[in-house]
């Protein structure tokens, strides 16, 4: 009745298709297919983590659908002892619990590799596969047998699967016992049953399978410096230590995490100890536009005001975005982006909102962009962004996707320091607006008198004779008064682009590694593509491909970022949207020959893999040069290094 | 060139107030709008109402959206600060700017087009949000800055400059704010600056979101005959509910009424509302009824003028999400930065 086979214990049934895995330690794919809303992200969580706990590097990928209950969703853990987590296209481990989705599940995995199912009806496993070892476990049987309530008897399937696999990897029971402890902290009631299923699922695989399969953990203790984290609960975290005090936002995949993990954090650290009231506001806005324009008023009003959203939120904040770059108002926007164009893949990855950020709302308008790589930076751009935003008196956009933003990602530990004062900008106090009178100088809103296009503000209520002014989104002279005089308003928009030469030079900067030789090409890229960039590189380099590789990290863009340009032959722009929006934003701002820039674009929703980049940079490569001449021989010839950092 | 400063010089027996300023330390540049324009004389009576009540200028924020309403902003009270935002977004900017420091006066200035059409979704919300602001809407009907089309508050049959009747029915912004849980709810003339000038003292000392419709006809593209937002129709329809008296807290209450004919109002400052009552049938406590009467009259073609609605008891947005006494523009590192010893146990719990 039951399947029950695994590699060692079923070589007869070979066929000769049948290939065996040779033992391999810290290095695989496991892929949980279950169905939407049966509980299995927890139990899968509680896989990875007891992984990260292990100290060995661990990336999950919850793949959701658009759903709150019945359709397939899948959960994919990368195990990768040398830390290459990024998304890898192939299966080792599958662990089918979805009927609906089962045969296409089935064909993804590797040849010698696993499927684990649920064995209670029998299954003619040879009718699907015959080149994969099928691990077939009674876990609705067993469920049906031990549990009465018919909640726990689905919740728990998920967690007898999870003690299998324990075995199965050779997994320390304990590590995963302390985790479900840990996790339900406070609700005792919920531990003994739960340690009680993953029990039984250990129990039933050492005693029917031969355990631990040749895909096996192994304690590496190699993580003391890292923590678990998605990149939205980074970014929001980050908010409470930037002293961000009003939230206004509309809820919508994939950002509405970040403002949730703003609300926890403050709810924690942010409760005034006397009088048990709140140092902070969370505003649920009607729309996206109601969201934004709370953060002008609150921003304008002195206080540190951020929004988070995706790309149809976006759209609707461009307006207000427009506002606030000409009135000169700090607003602070995370955009964690996913599949567009319009509604799009709401729950797939994706890097396309890149230039509808950068040029967001109508006429002469452009914004700051930060461009955060992993859920450290999340945290560490987030405090920055609030620093830029106050100083530069304008939107700055952080542009994170849903893989970086709702993803556990094993990231390095966050660190803060106290001394840290956070940055006002330019703000006059009342004392300031005397001591102006007292030196017969006059103060206006939009005076460039330091000559880096950054004016003095005031808070509403400063003074009570000096430094009103009437901010406006209509054209206004350096005291904010209406004209409609063209000599003052291109001055204006001038100083507006002179502000941001200031800003692009002390935004964060690109971060360039240069290979060892002299290569004549170079790779641009950003975001998650982090992730996979590694490994590619890496794969690259056994291929005797050896490139400059630069990584953005924000805009306006300063000189480094053309001259890499410059120095290279011709540059890979690597990113995930379609139409190559970084390479056309670079262009445009660089005004740079397109040709030099040669576009490598992953769009399809999933996170970008080092195979693609792999296979699409040396198929490129191939083409231009077919003999590999891709390395300067030539004695007086080392531009690379130029932009090196 | 459209910002046309105004001689500082005034009279020197120009009345003082307790601050010892005058009117024209509340005033701001020369309005640039029509002649005889309605708007106008609502910033003179913003003006007088702001001079009577001796508040400080700068501790007033101005806020509006686009059109010829949100462009007065600009001709009154220049020591205050002052938003004037985009088309039909001044709440949120009104509710950002009160959330951050709640400490301040926040008069938003909107018009029919900015608040009910273009605007109405946020116009709904900040009612329901209570925010603690006037929300004044300076409704002349039409679209004054573009040439006069019709606004989602242009009466059904009123007709346009060239003839033409408005086939569709007309917001009630006033209705509206009833039911959406505004707590002071007025509607005035600007042409009737006695009723107009102690409403705007009230909504000022009141807590919580006080909207005043004010009918303010435009003398440009609507001012004629067959338009229900001409002097001539609003004068001829008009029908007071009330007279307001707003006394402030310091001052002794000297004056005294016929039993039953008015009712007294303590508002959130310690000062004191006297409704004097102009018609029988009309409590401005019960919140049903009120917008019973208001259907029923606008039926019979009357405007309602006066102070339609008010209630003391409710919390505003500050007290409904708890937030610390000390305005929050004014927390620095201290109150907000957990620190690093703390970051450091959050790291912990995420191993």
């Amino acid at each position: 009745m039951r399947v029950v086979e695994n590699a060692s214990k079923d070589k007869t049934m070979n066929n000769g298709k049948r290939v065996d895995q040779a033992v391999r330690i810290n290095d695989f794919v496991i892929k949980f297919a279950n169905v939407n809303g049966t509980g299995s992200a927890s139990a899968n969580h509680l896989f990875a983590k007891s992984i990260f706990r292990l100290g060995i590097p661990v990336s999950p990928r919850n793949v959701f659908p658009s759903n709150i209950q019945g359709l397939p969703t899948w959960y994919e853990v990368r195990v990768n002892e040398q830390g290459y987590l990024g998304r890898k296209d192939t299966v080792d481990i599958m662990v089918a619990m979805n009927a609906q989705s089962f045969v296409d599940d089935v064909n993804s995995v590797e040849p010698g590799g696993y499927v684990l199912y649920d064995a209670t009806k029998p299954l003619d496993t040879e009718r699907f596969r015959s080149d994969i070892h099928w691990i077939g476990i009674p876990i609705t049987e067993i469920c049906m047998r031990e549990f009465s309530n018919p909640k726990q008897r689905q919740l728990f399937k998920n967690i007898v699967y999870v003690g299998a696999l324990t075995a199965l990897l050779d997994i320390e029971f304990s590590v995963v016992k302390d985790l479900i402890k840990d996790q339900f902290a406070g609700k005792e009631k919920l531990i003994t049953p739960n340690v009680f299923a993953l029990e039984l699922g250990c129990q039933w695989a050492r005693e029917n399978l031969t355990c631990p399969l040749n895909i096996r953990v192994k304690r590496l203790d190699n993580l003391a410096n890292k923590i678990l984290i998605d990149g939205n609960e980074a970014a929001g975290l980050g908010c409470v230590y930037a002293g961000a005090t009003v939230a206004a936002w509309y809820p919508i995949t994939p950002s509405t995490s970040l403002v949730d993990s703003y609300s926890k954090y403050c709810e924690r650290l942010r409760i005034d100890a006397g009088t048990g009231k709140k140092k902070f506001v969370i505003i649920q806005a009607e729309d996206e536009l109601s969201a934004v324009g709370m953060v002008l008023g609150a921003s304008w009003n002195g206080a540190r005001a951020f929004t988070a959203t995706s790309g149809p939120g976006l759209s609707l904040m461009s307006e207000f975005l427009g506002l606030a770059y000409y009135s000169e108002v700090p607003v602070v926007l995370f955009d964690v982006q996913r599949g567009g164009p319009s509604t799009g893949m709401p729950t797939r990855t994706q890097q396309s909102d890149v230039l509808a950020a950068a040029y967001a709302s109508h006429g002469d308008s452009k914004h700051i962009l930060l461009f955060p790589s992993n859920p450290t930076e999340c945290f560490q751009l987030a405090a920055e962004a609030f620093d830029l935003a106050e100083r530069f008196q304008t939107p700055v956009i952080t542009l994170s996707d849903l893989e970086l933003g709702m993803n556990d990602w094993t990231t390095d530990k966050f660190e803060w320091d106290d001394a840290t004062q956070y940055d006002r900008g330019k703000v006059l106090s009342a004392d300031d607006l005397d001591a102006l009178t007292a030196q017969g100088k006059e103060w206006g809103r939009y005076n460039d008198v330091d000559g880096d296009g950054i004016g003095y503000r005031t808070y509403p209520g400063a003074h009570p004779e000096k430094g009103a002014y009437m901010t406006r989104g209509t054209s206004h002279d350096a005291f904010a008064r209406y004209t409609e005089k063209g000599d003052i308003y291109v001055e204006g928009m001038e100083r507006l682009q002179r502000k941001f030469e200031t800003a692009a030079n002390v935004l964060p900067a690109p971060v360039i590694r240069p290979s060892e030789q002299n290569s004549l090409y170079g790779v641009i890229f950003y975001g998650t593509t982090d992730l996979a960039m590694q490994e590619a590189l890496d794969l690259l380099k056994e291929q005797g491909i050896e490139l400059d590789v630069m990584r953005i990290r924000a805009f306006p863009f300063c000189n480094e970022v053309f001259d890499f340009v410059e120095h290279h032959k011709r540059v890979f722009v690597v990113e995930q949207n379609r139409d190559a929006q970084m390479r056309m934003l670079i262009i445009n701002e660089g005004d740079i020959n397109p040709a030099k820039l040669d576009a490598v674009l992953h769009y399809n929703g999933m996170p970008i893999t080092a195979t693609f980049i792999v296979d699409s940079i040396a198929g490129k490569l191939q083409k231009m040069i077919p003999n590999n001449q891709f390395v300067d021989t030539a004695p007086n010839a080392t531009p690379s290094k130029k932009g090196a950092k | 060139m459209s910002y046309i400063a105004k001689s500082k010089f005034h009279h020197p027996k120009l009345p003082v107030n307790d601050l010892g300023l005058t009117r024209r330390d509340y005033e701001g540049p020369l309005s640039t709008l029509c002649a005889g324009c309605g708007h106008d004389s609502i910033s003179a009576a913003i003006i007088q109402a702001c001079h009577e009540v001796s508040i400080e200028p700068h501790k007033i924020a101005k806020l509006s959206g686009i059109g010829c309403s949100s462009k007065t902003p600009t001709y009154y009270l220049d020591k205050s600060h002052g938003f004037n935002s985009v088309h039909g977004r001044m709440p949120s900017i009104a509710t950002g700017a009160n959330v951050a420091n709640k400490d301040l006066l926040y008069i938003g200035m909107s018009g029919d087009g900015d608040s009910a059409s273009i605007g109405l979704g946020q116009f709904s919300h900040v009612v329901r949000r209570k925010l603690n602001m006037v929300y004044i809407v300076a409704n002349n009907g039409t679209y004054g800055l573009t040439k006069g089309q019709n606004s989602a508050m242009t009466d059904f049959g009123s007709k346009n400059k060239k003839g033409v009747e408005n086939p569709f029915e007309a917001i009630d912004i006033v209705s509206l704010a009833l039911q959406l849980g505004a707590t002071f709810v007025a509607r005035s003339f600007s042409g009737d600056k006695d009723q107009l000038v102690p409403l705007l003292k009230a909504a000022m000392a009141h807590n919580g979101f006080a909207l005043i419709d004010c009918l303010s006809p435009c003398v440009t593209f609507n001012n004629h005959v067959g338009s229900t937002k001409s002097y001539d129709y609003v004068r001829d329809h008009n029908e007071a509910l009330n007279r307001t008296d707003f006394v402030p807290m310091k001052e002794e209450i000297v004056t005294h009424y016929e039993p039953g004919s008015s009712r007294e109002v303590c508002l959130h400052d310690g000062s004191m509302l006297h409704l004097h009552k102009l018609d029988d049938e009309y409590d401005t406590s019960d919140r049903v009824a009120a917008l019973h009467y208001l259907q029923r009259k606008q039926g019979e073609g009357k405007v309602l003028t006066g102070l339609l609605y008010v209630n003391t008891d409710t919390p505003d947005l500050h007290e409904i999400a708890n937030t610390v006494d000390k305005p929050l523009n004014q927390l620095v590192e201290v109150d907000l930065c957990p620190g690093n010893a703390t970051l450091q146990n959050i790291n912990e719990s995420l191993r």
